[in-house]
């Protein structure tokens, strides 16, 4: 199966969004093999920003949608057509900046696809500048005296609004992305999951991220929507990584 | 000649009360009457953006020949409460005949020469009635005056409200006609009898009318955000779709720019889809629609116009968004724009658009608005007039490319779920395969790949009414206009002091300036006339075709042109 495009890819040499596409072809590839999905079903769906451009490197049907635009559109194409596996990447500045709104609807209305977060929080493809998930005092050209405001906490958000599959993961980690991506995709109904893409050019965390990240212990209690909120929004040195909370509900579309 | 009669009798009645009162429902069944009997009919509402109290009024004119559009000069009025006879005093005939509530009449009774008290809320109460057939009392009242017999009126009443209590409502009808039978007031000296009738004639508005052609050309997906005067397309089509034969589905998402977004992926998906807005709804829309321009997705977009700017006046009527919709989306990408001035056309326009949009994969605009959009009137809806037209098959052979140079323009078109199909759609410039591209000799083949398509569009259409002439083909005087002021044009025309020639425009885009520049070059006056201050379809004309307008009557204060108003102003240019 072959899973590129002639494409040349234009992401910086090292960014982790490369290492993302791996995990993803590689999910793509297992599943296909374990019976769980038929390539011709699958639609890769993604925003405007770095992460978008994930669908010229991809020989899947895909969906290029607009700016922030790409949760409404997946919620079309999937309620358009139940038999698809629609996986709709997106971006910081793509879901929680511009377009926020219809993140959150279609994860209360419990959308049968996956949402994938580059979170690199910053405005790459814009050179810099800060999203709603930047850390307070982050300079880029437009906050050049350090953003004033506390980011937003993604999963937390999330959790909030009734998503029913919620994770995280680490770029770089390319084979707990992978699996973390397989399972996201064999849920049935709206699944999150933030992946830590350090912006190798505007807001390098790599040196941060290489030993703090954690996964969580293997008897995570994740049907427990306050054992996940509480885990999401613990301080530590660690980052957790990982599902925090996976339940069963009916889909939106099963619904209709 | 048919729209320019003088002999014609026509007559209006009025229904007045507040918010609540059920006057639309009441116009809305008086209306069923008068189509029972085989008459023509127009209703208009006429309501302020208050759910309770405020001034509700029902217009309907009827004809036993064909009608375009409501008078304002009221033959019967029917009024609820005082307030009712106080603002319509003026639009009286001379003979006309007022039935007010009784409570009300002692304040109203000098105010004309047939106010005739009506103890319609007593009646109600007596049957054990609810307040909102207070009117029915005020219909059997009415049948008298119109020379209805007794008999007739509560059958026709019965009839028309068999699924609100006939029996009840044929009763409280008797009593409104037995109240003012021995009274001396004056006749409609025509009577009102039955007439043959085409039995297809039905009573709809041209928001409902669009809904049906939807249906008949197979819609599968309705997704919109409520807002007046567009909501009622979403009411309809949600209340279809509870029928499972139907297999159609209708969603209401967070705002109107999911709506837009949401409906590109449901044609990618490759099911059938529209959605439906106010032009200011129609204003969020704006990237997805170039989007849709791009990507070439089959998206029928209804645009019903009120009043603006901004927020404007949302209970009332404008022309005012012509040339916004003509230039919506940033970009320039081919696009279908149908602006229909009545029932019959509202339901050709939305089959018409839903199968051309597919066949050419490109986006669809009905522009209608609140005057049609929630006026009722006599159409006969013909799904036989609806053009056929389906997307071009991939043939499953070699590799598919979404945006296949074809020679006509048109790529096959595959959807996602296709064995050995790759399909791509995307929001940036691509190449063929569907992978974004800044080569310059690739964006441009792909810009005349998708005018390629409107040029084909253009061909096939010149075979349809694009441009309706009618009236006095040799005079050399024209009338011109578009989308609701058909109807008041065609009523004024009945009027006019001397013959003219009618000239509608119904086709936006692709414009057929053949068939204007023939209708129009070398006339010696063009009146146009339009809801908007501009006169945006003057400026269209002129640039299509060069030719000007010699005389512009424009109407922009948010209200419909009045038929009597609109003929004295023609009359004065002629």
């Amino acid at each position: 199966m072959e899973l590129a495009t002639k494409s040349k890819i234009s992401w910086c040499p090292g960014c982790p969004n490369a290492t993302i596409l791996v995990a993803y072809r590689k999910a793509i590839t297992e599943l296909c093999a374990e019976g769980k999905l038929k390539i011709e079903n699958l639609v890769s769906a993604a925003g405007i920003g770095c992460h978008g451009k994930i669908t010229d490197y991809l020989n899947t049907n895909t969906f290029e949608a607009l700016h922030g635009r790409v949760v409404s559109s997946a919620t079309g194409i999937k309620v358009g057509n139940r038999d698809l596996e629609v996986v709709a990447f997106t971006g910081d500045g793509d879901s929680f900046s511009e377009g926020f709104s219809h993140l959150l609807h279609a994860a209360e209305r419990n959308v049968g696809i996956s949402v994938f977060l580059h979170n690199n929080e910053t405005f790459a493809l814009t050179t810099g500048q800060a999203t709603f998930l930047s850390p307070k005092g982050f300079k880029g050209p437009s906050t050049p005296g350090g953003d004033t405001d506390e980011p937003m906490n993604p999963l937390l958000i999330l959790l909030a609004m009734g998503a029913t599959f919620v994770a995280r993961t680490y770029a770089l980690d390319i084979e707990g992305t992978k699996r973390i991506m397989k399972d996201a995709m064999n849920h049935k109904g709206f699944a999150f999951v933030e992946i830590i893409q350090p912006c190798i050019t505007f807001f390098d965390t790599r040196e941060h991220f290489k030993d703090s990240v954690e996964w969580l212990p293997v008897d995570f209690p994740r049907q427990d929507l306050t054992a996940a909120m509480n885990k999401v929004r613990e301080v530590s040195e660690k980052t957790p990584v990982g599902i925090f909370y996976q339940i069963q509900k009916p889909t939106f579309e099963e619904r209709m | 000649m048919e729209n320019q009669k003088n002999s014609q009798i026509i007559r209006t009645i009025g229904i007045g009360g507040a918010a609540g009162d059920g006057i639309r429902e009441a116009g809305l069944h008086l209306a069923e009457i008068f189509n029972k009997l085989g008459y023509h009919s127009f209703l208009s509402f006429d309501y302020p953006s208050v759910i309770r109290g405020g001034h509700n009024f029902s217009r309907l004119s009827v004809s036993s020949e064909k009608i375009s559009g409501d008078h304002s000069e009221i033959d019967v009025l029917i009024a609820v409460n005082a307030e009712s006879v106080r603002l319509h005093l003026d639009e009286l005939k001379e003979d006309a005949v007022v039935f007010v509530e009784q409570a009300y009449f002692d304040e109203v009774k000098d105010m004309g020469k047939h106010i005739i008290a009506l103890p319609m809320a007593d009646f109600t109460k007596e049957q054990s009635a609810r307040p909102v057939a207070r009117t029915t009392v005020g219909l059997g009242a009415l049948s008298f005056v119109a020379g209805l017999t007794p008999e007739k009126n509560h059958e026709l009443v019965s009839a028309a409200f068999q699924d609100y209590g006939g029996d009840l409502n044929g009763a409280l009808a008797d009593k409104g006609f037995k109240h003012v039978e021995g009274q001396n007031l004056p006749k409609w000296e025509e009577g009102t009898r039955e007439v043959p009738r085409d039995e297809r004639m039905e009573i709809i508005d041209s928001n409902r009318a669009i809904a049906k052609g939807f249906l008949a050309a197979g819609l599968q997906f309705y997704i919109a955000y409520p807002m007046t005067p567009s909501t009622s397309i979403l009411h309809f089509l949600a209340k279809e779709a509870l029928n499972p034969e139907r297999k159609l589905k209708t969603i209401q998402p967070e705002d109107e720019i999911s709506a837009i977004n949401m409906a590109i992926g449901v044609a990618y998906s490759g099911k059938k889809v529209a959605t439906g807005t106010a032009t200011g709804g129609f204003a969020l829309m704006q990237e997805a629609f170039s989007f849709a321009g791009v990507s070439e997705s089959p998206l029928v977009v209804v645009v019903s116009q009120r009043q603006g700017p901004a927020t404007g006046v949302p209970t009332n009527t404008s022309q005012g968004d012509l040339q916004f919709v003509l230039h919506s989306g940033h970009g320039e990408f081919p696009r279908i724009v149908i602006a229909p001035g009545d029932a019959e056309e509202a339901y050709l326009a939305a089959g018409n658009a839903l199968n051309l949009a597919w066949k050419y994969q490109i986006p669809a605009i009905i522009l209608v608005d609140k005057q049609i959009s929630e006026s009722s009137q006599t159409a006969i809806l013909d799904a036989a007039k609806i053009v056929s037209g389906s997307a071009k098959p991939w043939t499953h052979e070699g590799k598919y490319e979404r945006y296949q140079l074809a020679e006509d323009g048109i790529s096959p078109l595959a959807s996602p779920g296709t064995e050995n199909a790759v399909v791509k759609l995307t929001s940036y410039e691509h190449d063929e395969f569907g992978i974004a591209t800044d080569d310059p000799e690739m964006v441009k083949k792909m810009m005349d790949k998708r005018f390629k398509k409107s040029e084909t569009l253009a061909l096939e259409l010149s075979q349809y009414d694009m441009i309706k002439v009618s009236g006095d083909l040799s005079s050399d005087t024209a009338l011109l206009f578009w989308g609701s002021s058909k109807g008041a044009v065609l009523e004024a025309a009945k009027q006019l002091k001397k013959p003219v020639k009618l000239v509608q425009i119904l086709w936006m885009e692709p414009f057929d300036s053949a068939h204007a520049s023939e209708a129009l070059a070398g006339m010696s006056k063009i009146i146009s006339i339009e809801g908007n201050h501009n006169g945006q379809l003057s400026a269209l004309l002129r640039e299509k075709t060069g030719i000007d307008t010699h005389h512009k009557i424009l109407r922009y204060d948010s209200k419909p042109f009045d038929p009597s108003e609109l003929a004295s102003k023609i009359n004065a240019l002629l």
